[in-house]
């Protein structure tokens, strides 16, 4: 069987329609939480907010050649939010760079899928990460580093809004406008949760690592769209709009729920790493089965 | 005596990046704000295209050295010593030690010397921290050619380098075109009594302070490593063998930098009568540079008074 999404040939897939982009979403969150559970360990929450916008890219978006992840004229994806790097993981081997089956190896000794995304380690991915707020930095290296050599690519880079936090994040965004790198397009998938947040600050409560993130993204001098993250249609159209350049870097400001996907992660910080028993992984895929693929828009998310 | 001609490492530092960029258009310059200190400013002339104001966000300027690594490029980072090390320390980690990418990072106004600016912009430490990270590579050229002949090493070297540099200018040990291979020592003076071994420009006042001695017709040996990781053990046990003291003098903490490492190979290989010198455990201060050495204890004078101490204890 060949995996989903690629074409007989194995090599650039046929364009899949939104109806097998919200399959293969499903498949990747299938395979984060077998991998999680195998593995006795991992995050999940990060993974599955991600689930859907990573079949987006890597099915639909990415110009990429699985038989070649060294490539240079590929597009570069950058997972800053490392931790999520088993979300990575299953979408690389549903795309053809890893085998399915090695995912049972995800933190094992020895293995290519380490704990977070090492680019010694796994074909496929562009930059080591897993200190977060590092990722947008090498992206605007590589998107200075593609205008520099005449090169069509472009850099994306998935960042968490809990670790848009860390000053260096916007170093990077003061860079990248002044550098005008509209060959660089940051996705921020906009959960609202970290690990253990805030405390209850009664008016700004728990969750909302960072205020009004669209303002200040735009602010530094970035082109902000947003969509809400679980609706393939809503990606597919504003990844669609954020690869026509305008001059200016691209943030993606995407309303997703920590946990999507299994009811009882969803929205709950408890589960942003937790190791997952015999017990909740069958009710969670039996959840993940269920699902039509006709996502609900998240709860509070401002379309 | 004849005066030893002075050259400013900085200089170098910014002369030898043009030519290297004119051999090697892979070459970029990363600058956090301060080419105009550092003398990144000369490359910044002769190839604007190919350099990259930053600001001063040294963080991001890791990354995106990194990033730029990844494509094929050879970025150059240059910013203070006391800022390339420590202000981005996890970055440098991270981005560019575990992926062992081809970075280099120029550390100007390292030690003490640093223009009346004070612990704040001094580096008393960054040997010891760039040291202990996995796949870094550690230099301290000694003067203006070695400075010279230590990039072209460094930007032949396939991972990444820091590079310790000086601000002001220091006598000169080496004629130019000296070879220069990484992680092999020098031995500037052959001699039985007691071994001085030191890195950077302090090895122009480490050789001072063997003239010194030799005036008192004791007959030191002198080794001088230029690169502190990896380490030429060799060298230092032979040193160790030749002599049965060894004196480490240093422009740093005794902390973790050339002492520890010498002390670290000799522990092992080759346990010898030692004493560490260099900067005792504390920050600096501003001042003139003729004072700050007095006060920190690092002039020819005061190694010599280290050497006499080492050769007056008994041996095992
Ligand atoms: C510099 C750094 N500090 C802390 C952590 C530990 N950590 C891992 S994930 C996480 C929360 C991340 O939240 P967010 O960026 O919003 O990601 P998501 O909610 O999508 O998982 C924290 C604090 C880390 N990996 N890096």
């Amino acid at each position: 069987m060949r995996p989903a999404g690629r074409d007989a040939e194995g090599r650039v897939p046929a364009t899949p329609s939104i109806e097998e982009l919200r399959t293969i979403a499903r498949e990747i969150r299938r395979l984060v939480l077998t991998s999680v559970h195998h593995a006795g360990a991992g995050h999940l929450g990060g993974p599955l907010s991600a689930a859907d916008m990573l079949a987006a890219l890597y099915f639909h978006f990415l110009r990429l050649d699985p038989a070649r992840p060294d490539w240079p004229d590929r597009d570069h994806f950058i997972l800053s939010k490392g931790h999520s790097a088993i979300g990575l993981y299953a979408t690389l081997a549903l795309r053809g760079y890893v085998p399915v089956d090695e995912l049972r190896t995800f933190d094992a000794i020895g293995s290519r899928l380490q704990g977070h995304p090492d680019m010694t380690a796994t074909p496929g991915v562009d930059m080591s990460t897993g200190s977060l707020g590092q990722g947008l930095s090498p992206g605007v290296g590589m998107a200075i580093g593609a205008k520099l050599k005449g090169a069509s690519f472009r850099t994306w880079v998935m960042l968490g809004d809990g670790e848009m936090q860390e000053g260096q994040v916007w170093e990077a965004l003061e860079v990248a406008a002044r550098y005008r790198l509209d060959n660089l397009i940051a996705v921020i998938d906009h959960n609202r949760l970290p690990q253990y947040t805030w405390p209850d600050f009664g008016q700004r409560g728990r969750e909302f690592p960072v205020q009004n993130l669209a303002g200040k993204c735009a602010a530094f001098g970035w082109r902000v769209l947003a969509c809400d993250g679980h609706d393939m249609d809503a990606i597919v159209r504003t990844f669609d709009g954020a690869t026509r350049p305008d001059g200016r870097p691209t943030a993606v400001i995407a309303h997703t729920v920590k946990g999507k996907g299994v009811s009882f992660m969803e929205g709950a910080f408890a589960w942003h790493a937790k190791p997952l028993d015999d017990e909740a992984l069958t009710r969670a895929l039996e959840e993940i089965d269920a699902q039509t693929g006709l996502s609900a828009p998240p709860a509070g998310a401002s379309r | 005596m004849t005066v030893p001609t002075m050259i400013a490492q900085r200089e170098v530092f910014g002369r030898t990046l043009v030519e290297l960029a004119d051999a090697d258009p892979r070459l970029l310059v990363l600058d956090g704000d301060l080419a105009n200190s550092t003398k990144a400013d000369i490359f910044a002339e002769a190839h604007p295209d190919r350099f990259l104001a930053m600001g001063i966000a040294e963080q991001n300027m890791a990354g995106v050295a990194a990033g730029l690594a990844t494509l094929g490029f050879v970025p150059w980072i240059s910013t203070f010593a006391a800022f390339a090390v420590k202000r981005d320390l996890d970055q440098v980690r991270v981005v560019i030690a575990q992926p062992s990418l081809n970075v280099k990072i120029a550390g100007a106004y390292s030690g003490l010397l640093t223009g009346f600016t004070g612990k704040t912009h001094q580096s008393v430490e960054d040997i010891a921290v760039m040291r202990a990270m996995p796949n870094m590579v550690v230099l301290a050229p000694a003067d203006g050619p070695e400075t010279h002949a230590a990039m072209v090493a460094a930007h032949a070297h396939g991972g990444p380098v820091y590079l310790r540099l000086a601000r002001d200018p220091s006598p000169r040990i080496f004629d130019d075109g000296l070879a220069f291979v990484i992680g092999r020592g020098i031995v500037l003076r052959e001699g039985r009594d007691i071994a001085i071994i030191s890195t950077g420009v302090h090895t122009a006042r480490a050789a001072e302070a063997c003239d010194l001695l030799a005036a008192d017709g004791l007959r030191p040996y002198h080794l001088h490593l230029p690169t502190i990781k990896p380490l030429d053990e060799d060298a230092v046990v032979r040193a160790a063998e030749r002599t049965g003291a060894v004196l480490v003098t240093e422009e740093h903490t005794v902390i973790g930098g050339l002492g520890g490492a010498v002390a670290e190979a000799l522990g092992q290989r080759r346990p010898t009568l030692l004493r560490l010198h260099g900067i005792r455990d504390v920050f600096g201060e501003s001042g003139p540079n003729d004072a700050i050495l007095a006060k920190y204890g690092l002039t020819p004078r005061h190694i010599a008074e280290e050497a006499r101490l080492l050769l007056g204890q008994p041996r095992p």
